[in-house]
């Protein structure tokens, strides 16, 4: 077989480098799995784990610190024929942290080769999320006060069906890392090993120590029966073949006419869980239905059952540009809330404007015309009330008329919604004028 | 007339599939969340990728990974999400990955106000990754531009093979309007370019006058490199300063030779105008508004709404502004823009209106602001 290895860029890891030894069980590995360069593609990040993309004649991907099962995830499912292997280092798991428990959680088909040996090797020998306590490196006391990450047991509780603890030493390690690519999911290898550079000028780490120590935990050799199950590439493509398509968005036709002539801006004053943004869509739709332009602005806090709601609609025969409401000609008071919210246009208002005062309402000083009406003693329930005023102003002839609302809740609903809320706007009564 | 009514969001969304995208990532923020909510309504039943990643930086990541591999990416964020993708911004630009990224403005700084609009990140989307090497920003005004200019975006992407910035704003993301999908002008539909097959490939290798490299996919029969460092035309890391200087050149270049081809936006001209009134954005709508009012008044002003914000159309901006003493530049911000109308046009009166509360500009606003010379 030939090597995956370029001839022309050869290993450049200091004298003794565990990353050295990793590379050719690598290459020994991809040459067993009679595999060609490009059905691989290598992802790496920053730090001496990350030169790794270098030395091989495959696809290479070599991005930001940390982010490497990132981009390895977009590209697998861009190419789920593509053996995507992810080399990272202990310092890469640590500032990407968040990557490695979702692609564990996700288990997309990737697999991750971390070349641990506890410290950043590249920057100096700073503390990584693996360093011992009790190591003497560039970081000065500060690993003494940090608990080192056990990688593997991380993600077996994060869900992996497949994690490997091991020394970069393990005589059938080309076999091993095999075994990890051929797997049909996201497989981890922890892959322990020393660094000279930085790590073992202080501390003492041997392949003796390294087996000693993966001797005292409890083994993980591959496959975790607990959290086998299938793919996500394979997954995501069973059912996303079975989504419904996507409606086309409804073309409108003018058929009506709207029952006064010229812009009318209208404002709903409510609160949240009223669906204030629903009947503003309707009124809008109720406008296409004459043929006017119009537009919805709407404002709200970001808690979705609390606070006041607010939409701002512009129905005009001409385009609209500032979709702003300094002057409505309708304002429907929908809740304290929202009125509170706006207490400010009251005493704006034109003597001609139109206020829709729900009963509970109370409305700062105006000189508008008052429309008041009792949706509770209707038994018309909070939530149908901003419709049930978008009945009132049909029923006045104010802004839209009947059909327009009927034709619009024709195109916004279906079934139940549609029955229901047709009963509805015919059931209300418009009430009296203050 | 037969209209549609559609938020700017979902308009976005429709432009993408429109353009030919076929991946999207994103994470949940308001007032961005709707375009995802759309992507994955139209997407995966396409037979495209719509993906939720753990957050912003796994989004932006994933889109990077997928380009790579060939496809058209899209993702959408806002604020805080920008500043969540900037170092892969940055690699994007460094290395040449095509990408759209959608920001709904929403008011800063910081987390902000999410229900609120601004456009507090205009000249954040410029400068805001490291190296300073140019972008495309692109800025509508209506739902009708969040579609055609969404297009634009894709293609100028592909063309470039660079990131292009939608800076959108809650004003008109969340804002739904009557739009005539039918009757749009939508551009024809552009590519990457694919190297050429009949020489070994360079990854980054540009032939003489050329400014934007070939691109193949990883995945495909020919070994693809692609890499965040400083690298040749190899791919391959490089610390040669005469390759250094040439590619950054090149970077910068490709972009600001070619901004007079795509610099998108409404200039109304009039004769008599003593005031040019310049503004982008949800502003643009007011600044209309006054357009009309004061040429119905007889007191003409001229108006140019910028869509292109990046680079700087400087070429449009000095034509349009070559007969007026006095220059109007409405933001929904503090005064970001406006510095560079006032770096391309130190001869002129420049005035600033700014104002960043979560509230709309309003005509009345910039009537008086005209008034108050
Ligand atoms: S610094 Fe450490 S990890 Fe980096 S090449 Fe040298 S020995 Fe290997």
């Amino acid at each position: 077989m030939n090597s995956f290895l370029n001839a022309e860029r050869p290993p450049v890891f200091c004298p003794g480098c565990t990353h050295e030894r990793i590379t050719h069980t690598l290459d020994q590995a991809f040459q067993d799995m009679g595999l060609v360069g490009h059905q691989v593609v290598i992802v790496s990040d920053i730090g001496c784990s990350g030169l790794f993309d270098t030395f091989f004649h495959t696809h290479a991907f070599h991005g930001l610190h940390g982010r490497a099962l990132t981009y390895a995830a977009g590209l697998k499912m861009a190419r789920p024929e593509l053996k995507v292997v992810v080399t990272m280092g202990d310092g890469g798991q640590g500032i990407g942290g968040a990557h490695l428990l979702a692609a564990c959680r996700r288990n997309l088909d990737l697999t991750l080769l971390i070349l641990n040996n506890f410290n950043f090797g590249m920057t100096g020998g700073q503390f990584s999320a693996t360093t011992p306590p009790d190591a003497q490196l560039g970081s000065g006391f500060l690993n003494q006060l940090e608990r080192p990450l056990d990688i593997c047991e991380v993600a077996r509780s994060a869900g992996a069906p497949y994690v490997m603890r091991c020394s970069g030493f393990r005589k059938n390690l080309a076999e091993e890392i095999q075994r990890a690519i051929a797997y049909k999911g996201f497989s981890v290898m922890d892959i322990w090993g020393i660094c000279p550079g930085r790590y073992t000028k202080k501390n003492r780490l041997t392949t003796k120590t390294i087996d000693d120590a993966l001797a005292k935990l409890p083994p993980l050799e591959g496959m975790v029966a607990e959290n086998t199950r299938p793919e996500y590439g394979q997954h995501y493509r069973k059912i996303a073949a079975v989504q419904k398509k996507a409606a086309k968005p409804a073309v409108i036709e003018a058929q009506y006419e709207a029952p006064q002539i010229g812009r009318q801006e209208v404002i709903l004053l409510g609160s949240a869980g009223q669906r204030i943004i629903t009947a503003g869509e309707l009124l809008c739709i109720a406008g296409l239905t004459a043929g006017l332009k119009t537009t919805q602005k709407n404002e709200y806090n970001i808690t979705v059952l609390r606070g006041p709601s607010i939409s701002e609609l512009i129905l005009s025969p001409e385009k609209i540009d500032y979709t702003g409401i300094d002057m409505p000609s309708v304002v429907v008071a929908l809740d304290q809330e929202g009125v509170d919210r706006r207490g400010n246009l009251f005493k704006h208002l034109a003597k001609d404007a139109l206020i829709i005062q729900i009963s509970g309402v109370t409305l700062p000083a105006n000189k508008a015309d008052i429309h008041r009406v009792d949706l509770k003693a209707q038994s018309i329930k909070r939530t149908d009330w901003a419709l049930a005023s978008l009945a009132v102003l049909a029923k006045l002839e104010k802004v839209l008329q009947p059909e327009m609302l009927e034709a619009a809740l024709k195109i916004k609903f279906k079934g139940k919604t549609l029955t229901s809320s047709l009963d509805l706007i015919g059931r209300v009564e418009i009430g009296e004028w203050a | 007339m037969a209209y549609s009514l559609l938020e700017g969001n979902e308009a976005i969304a429709r432009g993408a599939i429109a353009a030919g995208c076929n991946f999207f990532a994103g994470y949940p923020i308001t007032p961005a969340t709707t375009i995802y909510h759309s992507m994955l309504n139209l997407l995966p039943s396409a037979g495209g990728i719509c993906l939720q990643g753990e957050d912003e930086i796994a989004s932006i990541g994933f889109c990077l990974g997928a380009s790579m591999a060939g496809m058209k990416v899209m993702t959408a964020t806002s604020g805080p999400g920008i500043s969540l993708y900037s170092e892969n911004i940055s690699f994007a630009v460094g290395s040449e990955i095509p990408i759209v990224i959608v920001d709904v403005q929403r008011l800063g700084p910081s987390t902000g106000s999410a229900t609120r609009g601004a456009d507090g990140d205009i000249n954040f989307l410029r400068w805001g990754s490291s190296g300073g090497l140019p972008v495309i920003v692109l800025a509508p005004v209506d739902v009708n531009d969040c579609f055609t200019l969404t297009m634009h975006a894709f293609n100028l992407a592909e063309k470039f093979r660079c990131p292009v910035f939608i800076a959108s704003n809650k004003e008109i993301g969340m804002t739904r309007e009557n739009i005539d999908l039918d009757g749009l002008d939508l551009p024809e539909i552009i590519s990457r370019t694919p190297a050429p097959l009949n020489r070994p490939f360079q990854p980054f290798q540009t032939d003489t006058g050329q400014t934007v490299p070939g691109f193949l996919s990883i995945g495909d029969n020919v070994l693809v490199r692609q890499i965040s460092s400083t690298h040749d035309p190899h791919g391959y890391i490089t610390t040669d300063p005469d390759e250094i200087a040439r590619s950054q050149n090149r970077l910068k270049d490709k972009l600001l030779s070619a901004v007079d081809h795509f610099t998108f936006h409404e200039a109304f001209n009039m004769d008599n105008a003593a005031t040019l009134l310049i503004t982008y954005g949800v502003t643009a709508r007011a600044a209309k508004a006054v357009y009309n009012q004061q040429c119905r008044q007889g007191n003409p002003i001229s108006l140019l709404v910028l869509k292109t914000l990046w680079p700087v159309p400087e070429h449009l901006i000095r034509q349009v502004a070559r007969t007026v003493k006095r220059i109007v530049v409405v933001e929904m911000n503090m005064g970001q823009y406006v510095r560079e109308i006032k770096r391309i046009l130190p001869e002129k009166q420049i005035d600033f209106l700014g104002q960043m509360d979560g509230r709309l500009i309003t005509p009345a606003q910039i009537t008086e602001t005209i008034d108050s010379e």
